[in-house]
């Protein structure tokens, strides 16, 4: 794999995200300004000015028009994906973090953490189609949860909002209603901080990243857990490939809580499981401190990752990638 | 782990409800009540110094009648250690030629009266067959075992390396209080506890087999022979002012018999400077003579004393006195003490290097050595050489450079041959010798990458055998030795700042055979028959606990990890019952051998490959139910979302298409009036 260098962020990554073609990366680091690529050829587009902390995270509408971003400065912001102008600003009391538009971009489910005394939240936002109709309302705020939730997202249909966090469970809730519908089991779910969470295209399951140094596969309506992937670092970032049975987990330790540097320069790799079996088929090296974000293309042929070390690389899979066949031997 | 054990100390109440810290004084003068108080001053004086009395602790009774003393008291202590140790002390103390005190404890006394008057012949029990301690030799594929500790357990398994998995034969929870250790023929496994010792072993399923009761145990050593083991406690002194109280007992392991046992302060037990919390540089006694387990010696002030395990007292009833020993060393196969006296006087008296015969203490060779700083003794694991480094000051006192002296030890008179590397100022960083063979490995230098360099003992010049270098690797980032214990073969290790970098290394053939590494590795350690070796994390290090196993030629087999790693431990072997006429007809005979498992190994593949397979088709299956399941509720749901979508059927991917498409962008437009020379020509 001959990976594409982009240095664009001065600040460690948080998240990646690719749009719904395939043709656009977007990243968010904890530097003020979330920035557009090229997805071909990591080649920059441009950045979104306007915030003032950092970006936790980012959602694309489907047709790549409307650029969605929460942040550490409180607000989260509307965007024109084309012009980088800035369409509107939804305000909280505390720092933004999850960001996720649901199907058919109409609604948005934000989280928003502890701060000062208010407890985090999982607020959902309906987005006009016209600009003017835009309101600050919340359709709904889902409140009671004492971590901080680090990801919420839409279940299949709209009918649920999933949200995964600091106290290591997840839970569903009805969007309508906002009651809990269900909570993951205790004993086999995570046993610390969930840092990640990826859909799967049809939304029906879903991978969950921890710092208990595992990532776990779990059923979108059911909660059942399918899964279970273990690596030797905590884990701060997982995405499934979208065309073969792939996942891919991404960790390290963060420079603040290591009494230890590691010196090994360069080596932490994002490793490759094979989804059904549980097994390590790989990894690829390269970057110089943990790995925060990970983002397969929808294309399938192509991934990225992003670093504490303020880089994204834009990995292309060798034709031997396509051809791991795990299940015949010799 | 530690902090349990200091937490469970503290647990042990001090209640003295018992009588255990009260002693019984007789033969005492009978005196009248004017001198009452001069006798019991007396007493005072000489128990006072021994330990606390309590309050109100002594008591001598009085005749009512006559109103003298009885002739004897009752002492009362803090603690039962105290008391213990009063009585041991004074102990036929004489007070005068008529009266020697006779000192015991009071529990004694009821022991000694519920002693029936009546003799009653013991009861034969009925013989129950033991356990078969041998049975994991017989495994029919030849795996050998290690224990692990990780967490609160503690995990035996075979090393299955066909499999390329470890096989788990036995697990308990909490089955040690500290930490756990093979006894040195791999018979039995000990565990150390609070209130002493235990050994484990049979088969599978590894039974208890005695007992050994040394409250407060910290440290256990087995002797090379397993026929004893030496447990060893410390214990806080009740004035803090004093040094800690030593305790060590030699166990018979068979009968859980105590042999002998051994008190004192820990000032006894110290040597040569060497003062850590407790004082001791552990093991303390050192086991000689090989296998037989017959002498163990300790280092003493000015002596070494040496025991043997016929009567478990000094031989001859005396220590061997060496004016300024610091330090000896017993030959791992006969009963031989090298032993070495520094320098004295400024250098008026030279550092000496002696070899002395047990048990008739005599000096078999000796060496007379100059400007010797500092002195390190290597034996060779069969006896057959001992190398000592000497590291010498050059005349100006600024510098050190190091040279060896080799002792032949099974060749006519010891000849001793001095020997010094190509550059004798090179720091030696680590010595090796080859288990069972005529070589060593040294490795040597100064600055980041070593040299490291093989030498052979048995080059011959002349008839007479001498040592020869066979090679020199440059610049290695190594800085540990570690030979296979069949010899042959080593591995060149980096460990500590070298993170863990593995070279595997063919001697006969002086070439590398593989590279690896195992990062942050804290231990290194070959299986006992040196065909895999381990390498560790613990828990040391926070992270990436666990071990891998490689093959001999440095093929990476597998690895699991486990978290809070504390131990790992080959299970040694006993000593090969085959002769070494057989073993040599079988080297020879190799290749008619290797058929027969060759064949085995390919049917265990196969065996292995059908039940994988079959494993994955599994997992495939349940895979797939429920990916039907989730196409089926998608599918339902396709409507849902049309409408979501506001009639758009998004869920036809359409590969996109890349068209490029030239946009203009009117940047700026400026007017700008340029003059014209309409004159220019």
């Amino acid at each position: 794999m001959r990976p594409v260098l982009m240095k664009g962020h001065e600040r460690p990554l948080t998240f990646l995200k690719y749009n719904r073609d395939g043709d656009l990366l977007f990243s968010c680091a904890k530097d003020h300004t979330p920035t557009v690529w090229y997805a071909s050829n990591g080649d920059r587009l441009g950045t979104y000015r306007g915030h003032n902390g950092a970006l936790w995270s980012c959602d694309v509408s489907c047709h790549s028009t409307r650029l969605i971003t929460g942040s550490a400065d409180q607000t989260a912001k509307l965007w024109d994906v084309q012009t980088g102008r800035e369409l509107f600003t939804f305000r909280f009391v505390a720092p933004a973090r999850s960001v996720d538009f649901a199907i058919g971009d109409h609604l948005a489910v934000i989280t928003t953490d502890s701060f000062m005394g208010k407890t985090p939240t999982a607020q959902v936002k309906r987005i006009a189609e016209d600009l003017q109709d835009q309101t600050e309302e919340s359709a709904l705020v889902i409140s009671g949860i004492t971590g901080r939730i680090n990801r919420a997202v839409w279940g299949p249909g709209n009918r649920t909002i999933i949200t995964a966090g600091e106290d290591a469970t997840i839970r569903i809730w009805d969007s309508e209603t906002g009651k809990l519908l269900k909570e993951s089991d205790k004993e086999a779910g995570h046993q610390k901080a969930i840092s990640s969470l990826s859909k799967s295209l049809d939304w029906s399951h879903f991978l969950t990243g921890s710092l208990d140094k595992s990532a776990k596969l779990w059923d979108a309506r059911t909660l059942t857990l399918i899964k279970t992937y273990v690596t030797e670092l905590p884990v701060n970032a997982v995405d499934m490939s979208p065309t073969l049975d792939n996942v891919v987990i991404g960790g390290g330790q963060d420079a603040m809580n290591v009494t230890m540097t590691d010196r090994r320069a360069g080596k932490f790799e994002a490793k490759f499981f094979h989804k059904i079996l549980q097994e390590e088929i790989g990894g690829v090296k390269g970057h110089f401190g943990p790995i925060n974000a990970l983002a397969f293309n929808p294309d399938g042929k192509r991934f990225s990752s992003g670093g504490e070390d303020g880089y994204v690389r834009l990995h292309h899979f060798d034709p031997e990638y396509f051809n791991i066949k795990m299940l015949q031997l010799r | 782990s530690d902090d349990e054990d200091l937490l469970q100390n503290e647990d042990i109440p001090e209640l003295e409800m018992g009588f255990a810290n009260i002693i019984v004084v007789d033969n005492l003068p009978v005196v009248p009540p004017e001198k009452y108080e001069k006798l019991e001053n007396v007493l005072r004086k000489i128990y006072g110094q021994l330990g606390v009395i309590r309050e109100g602790g002594l008591w001598m009774p009085t005749d009512p009648e006559t109103k003298k003393t009885q002739g004897y008291c009752f002492i009362e202590f803090n603690t039962p250690q105290e008391a213990e140790f009063a009585m041991e002390k004074t102990r036929g103390y004489k007070l005068d030629k008529s009266h020697i005190f006779a000192v015991n404890m009071f529990d004694d006394f009821e022991k000694y009266m519920k002693v029936p008057d009546e003799w009653a012949p013991a009861e034969i029990k009925p013989y129950t067959p033991g356990e078969n301690l041998l049975k994991w030799l017989t495994d029919d594929k030849a795996r050998d075992q290690f224990v692990i500790r990780a967490g609160t357990f503690t995990e035996v398994y075979w090393n299955d390396a066909r499999r390329a998995m470890p096989e788990l034969v036995y697990q308990k929870q909490y089955w040690t209080d500290s930490y756990i250790q093979w006894s040195p023929l791999g018979t039995h496994l000990a565990t150390v506890h609070r209130q002493g010792a235990q050994v484990w072993g049979g088969d599978d399923k590894f039974v208890r087999l005695m007992r050994f009761l040394h409250p407060q145990l910290k440290l256990i050593d087995f002797s090379p022979g397993e026929k004893y083991l030496i447990t060893y406690s410390s214990h806080e002194p009740s004035n803090p002012i004093d040094t800690h109280r030593v305790v060590l007992n030699i166990f018979d392991v068979r009968t859980g018999k105590v042999m002998r046992e051994f008190k004192g302060s820990a000032d006894d037990f110290t040597t040569g400077g060497n003062m850590g919390v407790s004082g001791v540089s552990w093991p303390i006694f050192r086991w000689g003579g090989g296998r037989d387990d017959k002498y163990f010696a300790r280092l003493g002030k000015n002596v070494i004393s040496v025991y043997d395990t016929e009567t478990f007292a000094l031989i001859d009833k005396k220590s061997l006195k060496v004016e300024n020993v610091v330090d000896f060393s017993w030959s791992p196969t006969d009963p031989i003490i090298s032993l070495f006296v520094p320098e004295l006087g400024g250098g008026n008296q030279p550092a000496r290097m002696s070899l002395v015969q047990i048990p008739g203490k005599e000096e078999i060779r000796q060496k007379n050595l100059f400007s010797v700083s500092d002195c390190k003794m290597y034996w060779q694991n069969n006896g057959e050489y001992l190398a000592v480094q000497v590291d010498r000051y050059t005349k100006t006192k600024k510098s050190i450079y190091t040279g060896f002296e080799l002792f032949r030890i099974k060749e006519r008179d010891i000849p001793i041959e001095v020997f010094e590397l190509d550059n004798k100022n090179d720091k030696i960083i680590a010595f090796a010798w080859e288990p069972k063979g005529h070589r060593f490995a040294v490795i040597h230098g100064d600055g980041p990458k070593p040299d490291i360099s093989f030498y052979t003992m048995k080059a011959v010049n002349n008839n007479v055998s001498r040592v020869s270098k066979l090679t020199t690797l440059k610049g290695k980032q190594a800085n540990a030795l570690f030979w296979s214990p069949a010899g042959r073969f080593i591995v060149l290790a980096g460990m500590r700042g070298f993170n863990g970098q593995l070279e595997f290394f063919n001697v006969d053939e002086l070439e590398t055979m593989a590279t690896g590494e195992h990062f942050m590795a804290t231990d290194i350690m070959w299986d006992p028959t040196g065909r895999y070796l381990a390498t560790a994390v613990t828990s040391v290090h926070e992270m990436e606990n666990g071990f891998q196993i490689w093959s001999f030629n440095g093929k990476q087999i597998y690895k699991v990890l486990k978290d809070q790693f504390y131990q790992f431990q080959w299970r040694p072997r006993p000593p090969s019952l085959l002769t070494p006429e057989k073993e040599e007809d079988i080297s020879k005979n190799l290749k008619r051998y290797s058929k027969k498992y060759e064949q085995e190994d390919q049917d265990v593949h196969h065996l292995l490959d059908e039940e994988e397979r079959k494993r994955r088709t599994r997992l495939q299956e349940v895979w797939e139910a429920w990916v039907a399941k989730w196409k089926q509720l998608h599918e339902d749901e396709g409507a849902f979302r049309m409408q979501l979508r506001g009639g758009e059927d998004s869920d036809k991917e359409e590969e996109a298409e890349y068209k490029e498409i030239e946009a203009e962008e009117l940047v700026d437009v400026t007017e700008e009036t340029v003059a014209f020379d309409l004159d220019q020509e």
